[in-house]
């Protein structure tokens, strides 16, 4: 009897301060470790956005997430109201960074450009808006605007140059090109083109342009742009046709491939060829 | 009148304080007022003097973010300010969620919750761990982890801005504090808030007890959002050394006695080696 009585008590003994110690640092550390992962989830859900366009000046986009400190000072250093630092709920723009949305109210390219020395962080940077020590905003990269043809009623042949009128740096981001119209056989087009090594990104185009939705539009540069990869060599331009220079002659033989032509061409045959 | 002064000095001037740093910042953004620009994470005052979040920056290393002179001298700037007025003088003279949770508390208090449940289910150490934790993330995600959901930047810049408060995340603390955990956010989860107090543990200007006048009426226990740090009341008259103080003063202006007061580190600590 009095055994069973021991028995019964001794189960429902209190833990043991060591036992209660490391139960205790067991629940902490799977508690941080759920918490972590949810915390960690959102973070990067809430940081994926790409399409997203920066102040004059900003970093890579990788770099800016952690850098950006969220102050909003470039944001009142704008005289025209372009930026605005990112609400919660837009889900698909990264929480309190700043961003412009040229449609609404696009850069003005300020020659002093005011939104760039006051932040704090280096998040936009000085140098890289600058030419010889001297501010420079023709250099900023926000950007790039990217016609399209479908949509834009100069390439249908009806005349507008609206775009092409509101470039702050027109006659090198954007120029007119001249073409026949052989539908009316008597008009001519007058297509803009935008061209990448001068286009800043500003959006001025994409405000001006008189279509519903806009047929010239800012994309970040990463998206707009295509890349050919370094096999192919434009024989005709003297500096690229340098890169052959220092390539061997060494003759490849491979079987006969068993993919399609195309794969194979986009693929990896030329590749180790220079 | 006289009695209101006498029991609420301290929060007057808080909410004085609160209300009126957070008029600053919004005149900067809509008026353009130079005295206080930017927001809570990093500010520039009357155009000279820099004043950055030391956590923010510490989830910037984390990350990998290379750290701005700009900044790194704002961080010095508000570390030795926040050394100086006490570290969680932050929490109850600055930061906007205060006065969130504080209503919380004074309603949850009116409707009797408090009654309801005497032991705190949580510990007070969670803040620590989430603070480790945003580290951890931050190193990991290579973005400043906390900065991307914080509730605190939200509302200051929601009201700074004005974009779109984060209304969600404001409710979600109100609620929690009232419903579920007394001091819930402010006492036990704001890793913000976990930083202040580890950089409090060595500031200057602490709260006091003289255990002579005091008469045990545990007023002070009752009002204060952080009762543990009192635990020398009505035992011993040393200053409160504990980081987790906010330096409300709410302690003091209750205290009919005169048994608490504030008192400088240094002066202090004389007194009770005398
Ligand atoms: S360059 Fe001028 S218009 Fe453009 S974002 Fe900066 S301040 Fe605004
Ligand atoms: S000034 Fe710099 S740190 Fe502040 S919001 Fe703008 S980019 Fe971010
Ligand atoms: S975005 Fe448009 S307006 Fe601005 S530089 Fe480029 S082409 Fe010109
Ligand atoms: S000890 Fe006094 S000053 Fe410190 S948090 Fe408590 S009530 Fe406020």
């Amino acid at each position: 009897m009095s055994q069973k009585k021991t028995n019964i008590s001794k189960k429902r003994e209190p833990l043991s301060d060591r036992r209660k110690f490391i139960l205790n640092m067991a629940r902490g550390v799977g508690i941080a470790a759920l918490s972590g992962f949810v915390w960690s989830a959102y973070v990067d859900e809430a940081t994926a956005s790409q399409l997203l366009l920066r102040p004059p000046g900003a970093i890579k986009e990788d770099d800016f997430l952690k850098t950006c400190i969220k102050c909003g000072l470039c944001v009142e250093a704008c005289p025209y109201d372009t930026l605005m630092l990112a609400a919660p709920g837009d889900n698909d723009r990264p929480l309190g960074t700043p961003y412009f949305v040229p449609r609404d109210v696009p850069c003005y390219m300020c020659t002093d450009i005011p939104c760039v020395p006051v932040c704090p962080t280096g998040a936009l940077d000085e140098s890289s808006v600058s030419t010889d020590g001297k501010l420079d905003i023709n250099i900023a990269d926000m950007g790039l605007a990217v016609i399209d043809k479908e949509s834009c009623i100069a390439y249908w042949g009806i005349q507008c140059d609206a775009c092409y009128r509101a470039c702050p740096i027109l006659g090198k981001a954007i120029t007119i090109e001249y073409d026949q119209n052989t539908r009316t056989g008597k008009h001519a087009f007058m297509k803009p083109i935008v061209h990448s090594d001068a286009c800043t990104g500003c959006g001025l185009c994409e405000h001006a342009c008189v279509t519903e939705k806009p047929a010239i539009f800012i994309l970040p540069r990463e998206i707009a742009m295509g890349k050919a990869g370094s096999h192919y060599i434009k024989g005709w331009d003297k500096s690229d046709e340098k890169r052959l220079e220092g390539a061997t002659t060494k003759i490849n033989t491979t079987e006969i491939s068993k993919q399609k032509a195309s794969d194979k061409l986009n693929g990896d045959m030329l590749e180790g060829l220079y | 009148m006289k009695y209101i002064w006498n029991n609420y000095r301290y929060l007057i001037l808080r909410r004085v304080v609160q209300i009126g740093l957070l008029v600053l910042y919004f005149g900067a953004n809509a008026w353009g007022w130079s005295v206080l620009q930017g927001n809570l994470s990093s500010s520039v005052i009357f155009g000279v003097i820099p004043m950055s979040d030391p956590y923010a920056a510490l989830q910037m290393l984390a990350a990998g973010a290379l750290l701005a002179t700009n900044l790194l001298m704002g961080v010095a700037v508000a570390t030795l300010f926040y050394l100086l007025v006490g570290g969680r003088a932050f929490c109850s003279w600055v930061c906007p969620i205060n006065m969130v949770t504080d209503a919380a508390n004074v309603l949850r208090s009116r409707l009797g919750f408090n009654r309801l449940a005497n032991k705190q289910p949580a510990s007070r150490k969670m803040r620590y761990w989430i603070l480790g934790l945003s580290l951890i993330i931050s190193a990991v995600m290579g973005v400043t982890a906390f900065e991307f959901i914080s509730p605190i930047s939200m509302l200051h810049r929601g009201i700074v801005f004005g974009i779109g408060f984060g209304w969600a995340a404001v409710v979600v603390i109100f609620l929690f504090d009232l419903f579920v955990l007394k001091n819930g956010w402010c006492g036990h989860l704001c890793p913000l808030g976990g930083f202040y107090s580890l950089l409090g543990k060595f500031s200057f200007i602490r709260v006091h007890h003289y255990e002579e006048n005091c008469t045990l009426c545990m007023k002070c226990k009752e009002v204060c959002p952080e009762h543990q740090v009192l635990h020398m009341i009505g035992k011993k008259s040393i200053p409160v050394l504990s980081g987790e103080c906010t330096n409300c003063a709410r302690c003091i202006e209750v205290c009919d006695d005169e048994a608490l007061g504030f008192s400088i580190r240094k002066l202090a600590e004389k007194k009770t080696g005398a």
